[in-house]
C-alpha cells in the first residue's frame, strides 16, 4: 500500500527560467528544478498545480522530458486569469508548484506493441513527454503513430519538433486542421479522421488520446470501429481540479476522482457514464 | 469490588452525569455538546450537564424542525440537528496558507501548524460516529491525508448515546449505521426513563473511558436494567420514520443516470445547497485566493463547497453541470452509489438532515424509491 503523504496544501516556489511563445494564445514555460534534490521526476501524462502570487492555482499538464529532471516544462493556454498572470511572468519570477499529481500514460503496457497517439489542441501537451519517451526507446515500440489535430495551422503547436518526428522514418505522423487558408497544403478535418489512415494491429495496438472531450468521444468510437478493445484504450480528461489530491471533490466525475484516480484513464473504466450528458 | 473494564455496563443517575463531565473536563477535554441555541439543538461549548437540552424534544419533517418542551427531564430525548461534528474537526473555514512578497519579487509561502483540540464529544448518536468514519476514509486514509483534520481528529474523548427518539426523517436503521453505537465510543449511554425510575446504563468503549468512570463508585447495570436500555434502543429501531431500500441502491442508481425522475425532482429543487451543509459526510470544500491591499500578502483561504453551485463544476469554458437536474443527480448519485466505489461504502448515513432542512422537503428516502419504481435497466 502506497503511504499516506500529509502535506498536500502548500506549494513550494519556483523560479522560471526561459519563456517561448507557441501560438498567438499559448506559451511554454521552463522553470528552474535544478536546485531541488533530486531535481523535478515525473511520469508522462502526470500534472502539477501552478499558482500565480495572489491570483490563483490552476492545472497544468507538464508537457517536457522526463529525463530533464533540471528543468520543469509547462505549455499553458490563456483561458482566465490564472493562466493569464502564469504566461505573462518574465524569466527570473516565482511561482508557486505543487505535484506532480495523478496517473501516467500506459508506457510499460505499449511494449512492443503499435501505438496511437491521438491529440486534439492542447491535448498534444501531456502526450508530448510520452513521445519523448517512446522515441527516446524506439527499439522497445513497434509502429507508432502520431495523429494531431488543431484549429488552424497557426494553432499547431511545437513546430519544430513535429517537423523533425515527421522526418523520422519509424514514425508515421499526421497533421490535420479544421480549417485553413489556401496556403496550407496538409490535411483538413477533424483529427478522428486520421485513425483509419494509421497502420497498426488492431488485436494489439494501445492508444493514447487527448482532446477536448467532445473529440475523444468520437476518438473512441473510431478506434472501437478499427477493432481496439476498451481496455487498450487511454485517454486523459479534464474536470474542475483544485486540490490535485483527492480531498477537495470538485473534479469528480462519475465514480472517479479525475485528480488521483486519473486524468490518464484506461477507457472501460469510463464507459459507463462518458457520453452521459453533464455527468 | 473488581473495577470496571472494556464491555462492562454500569448505570448511572441522572444527577452522576455533572460528575461525568466534569470528570472528563478535568482531563483537560474541552466540552463539545448539544445546547439549544436560536431554537434549535446545536453543537457548541458547554460548561456542564445544564446546558444539555434538558427537558426538550424536536419535532422533524421534510421541511421543518420545531422545538418542544416534554414532561420529563430527559437529557439526550431528541434526534440530530442541523449541525454535525464535522464542523469540529473538518472547518468550514480555515487559512491554508499565506505568502508574502519579497523585496527581489519572489515570494514565500508561510505554513500554519494544524491545530489540535483536545474536545470530548458529548451526545454522539450513532449514525454521527458512521459519519466520523466515513470523513476519517475520505481525509485520512489516502493516498493524501488533510493534516488539518488529521490534527483536529487526534485527541477526542467522546461520549455516545444509543438513540431512544428517532426523528421522523430518520432511516438509519435501514442503512445499518444505528440506533446503536457499535464502537468507536470511550463511554456509550443509553437514557432510560420509566414511570418510576430515571438512569442511564453506561457502556464502557475504552480503558481512558473505564477510568473516566472509576473516579467515582459505579454500580454494575443489573440485568433488568439492561433489558430495559436494549428494548428502548430496539423500539427506536422499529419506530424510525423512514427508510431506504439500500441492497443494490449503488447499481440502481449507477444505472439511471437518464431516470425521468432526476428532471421531476430539480423542478422542486432550489440549489440553496442546504443539504450539502447539513449532511454530515459531505466533505468538498474551495480554496479561495485573498490578497491584502497592498498586494503583499496573499492568503488561501478554504470553505466547504457545494456540489450544488454552478462553479463547482467549473472548467475554462463554462460548468460542466449547468442544469439543475445534473447537480441534484450528482449529488444523490455521489452519496448512494459512486461513494461506494470511490471509498468502499455509501456516503450516507441516514441521519435525515438533508431532508428536514431541504426547504422544499425533498425526500431522499422518497427519491430513491421513486427511481426503483422508474428503473431503466
Amino acid at each position: 500500500m502506497t503511504p499516506v503523504r500529509t502535506e498536500p496544501w502548500v506549494p513550494e516556489t519556483v523560479a522560471i527560467k526561459r519563456i517561448a511563445r507557441e501560438s498567438a494564445d499559448t506559451t511554454t514555460l521552463v522553470l528552474d528544478t535544478s536546485a531541488r534534490p533530486g531535481g523535478f521526476a515525473f511520469k508522462p501524462g502526470q500534472f502539477n498545480m501552478l499558482y500565480a502570487f495572489g491570483i490563483g492555482e490552476v492545472p497544468i499538464s507538464i508537457s517536457g522530458d522526463p529525463a530533464e529532471t533540471g528543468e520543469l516544462v509547462h505549455t499553458i493556454r490563456v483561458v482566465g486569469k490564472v493562466t493569464e498572470a502564469l504566461t505573462g511572468l518574465t524569466p527570473g519570477s516565482t511561482l508557486g508548484l505543487r505535484g506532480p499529481f495523478g496517473t501516467h500514460w500506459p508506457l510499460e503496457k505499449a511494449r512492443d506493441r503499435d501505438v496511437l497517439i491521438v491529440a486534439g489542441g492542447l491535448g498534444l501537451v501531456p502526450l508530448r513527454p510520452a513521445i519523448y519517451e517512446i522515441l527516446k526507446n524506439r527499439s522497445a515500440y513497434r509502429r507508432v503513430n502520431i495523429m494531431y489535430g488543431a484549429r488552424t495551422p497557426h494553432d499547431i503547436l511545437f513546430a519544430n519538433e513535429i517537423s523533425e518526428w515527421r522526418g523520422r522514418l519509424d514514425v508515421s505522423l499526421r497533421v490535420t486542421v479544421d480549417s485553413a487558408g489556401p496556403d496550407w497544403f496538409g490535411h483538413v478535418g477533424v483529427v478522428t479522421t486520421l485513425v483509419k489512415l494509421a497502420r497498426f494491429d488492431p488485436e494489439t495496438a494501445v492508444a493514447m488520446v487527448c482532446g477536448p472531450e467532445i473529440m475523444m468521444r468520437f476518438a473512441v468510437r473510431e478506434l472501437e470501429t478499427q477493432g481496439l478493445a476498451d481496455e487498450r484504450i487511454y485517454l486523459s480528461t479534464e474536470r474542475n481540479l483544485q486540490c490535485g489530491v483527492g480531498l477537495c471533490g470538485h473534479c469528480q466525475h462519475g465514480n472517479v476522482f479525475v485528480c488521483k484516480d486519473g486524468p490518464v484513464f484506461r477507457y472501460d473504466r469510463l464507459a459507463p457514464f462518458f457520453s452521459k450528458r453533464e455527468v | 469490588m473488581v473495577p470496571l473494564g472494556v464491555g462492562d455496563l454500569a448505570v448511572m443517575r441522572p444527577d452522576e452525569l455533572s460528575g461525568l463531565l466534569a470528570a472528563i473536563q478535568g482531563r483537560g477535554y474541552t466540552l463539545l455538546g448539544p445546547t439549544v441555541r436560536d431554537a434549535a439543538i446545536v453543537y457548541g461549548e458547554i460548561a456542564g450537564a445544564d446546558d444539555l437540552p434538558i427537558g426538550w424534544t424536536d419535532e422533524q419533517s421534510p421541511g421543518s424542525y420545531r422545538l418542544t418542551k416534554r414532561s420529563v427531564g430527559t437529557f439526550f430525548g431528541y434526534a440530530v440537528g442541523p449541525h454535525s461534528w464535522k464542523a469540529t474537526f473538518h472547518r468550514p473555514e480555515l487559512t491554508l496558507w499565506q505568502a508574502e512578497r519579497q523585496e527581489n519579487g519572489g515570494f514565500t509561502i508561510h505554513e500554519p501548524v494544524p491545530q489540535t483540540a483536545r474536545v470530548a464529544l458529548i451526545g454522539v448518536r450513532a449514525c454521527e460516529l458512521a459519519a466520523i468514519r466515513i470523513q476519517d476514509r475520505v481525509l485520512l486514509e489516502g493516498p493524501f491525508a488533510d493534516p488539518h483534520y488529521a490534527a483536529r481528529r487526534r485527541d477526542v474523548f467522546v461520549v455516545a448515546v444509543n438513540c431512544t427518539e428517532p426523528g421522523a426523517t430518520c432511516f438509519c436503521a435501514s442503512l445499518g449505521t444505528g440506533p446503536s453505537v457499535g464502537s468507536g465510543f470511550d463511554l456509550a449511554l443509553t437514557e432510560v426513563v420509566t414511570d418510576t425510575e430515571h438512569f442511564f446504563v453506561a457502556e464502557i468503549g475504552s480503558s481512558q473511558g473505564a477510568e473516566v468512570l472509576g473516579e467515582w463508585p459505579v454500580d454494575r447495570a443489573s440485568r433488568s436494567q439492561i433489558a430495559e436500555a436494549t428494548a428502548r434502543t430496539q423500539a427506536a429501531a422499529d419506530r424510525m420514520g423512514r427508510s431506504v431500500d439500500a441492497r443494490d441502491v449503488k447499481e440502481v442508481l449507477a444505472r439511471n443516470l437518464e431516470n425521468p425522475r432526476w428532471q421531476e425532482t430539480a423542478d422542486r429543487c432550489l440549489g440553496c445547497t442546504n443539504c450539502t451543509q447539513v449532511c454530515p459526510t459531505c466533505f468538498c470544500t474551495a480554496v479561495h485566493d485573498l490578497t491584502d491591499l497592498s498586494g503583499r500578502t496573499a492568503t488561501r483561504v478554504r470553505q466547504w463547497d457545494s456540489c450544488f453551485t454552478r462553479s463547482f463544476s467549473y472548467v475554462h469554458g463554462g460548468s460542466v453541470r449547468r442544469s439543475g437536474m445534473s447537480r441534484y443527480r450528482q449529488w444523490l448519485t455521489h452519496k448512494l452509489s459512486y461513494w461506494a466505489d470511490e471509498f468502499g461504502s455509501l456516503g450516507c448515513v441516514g441521519c435525515g438532515r438533508c431532508i428536514t432542512w431541504c426547504p422544499k422537503g425533498i425526500d431522499l428516502t422518497e427519491e430513491i424509491a421513486a427511481i426503483r419504481a422508474l428503473d431503466q435497466r
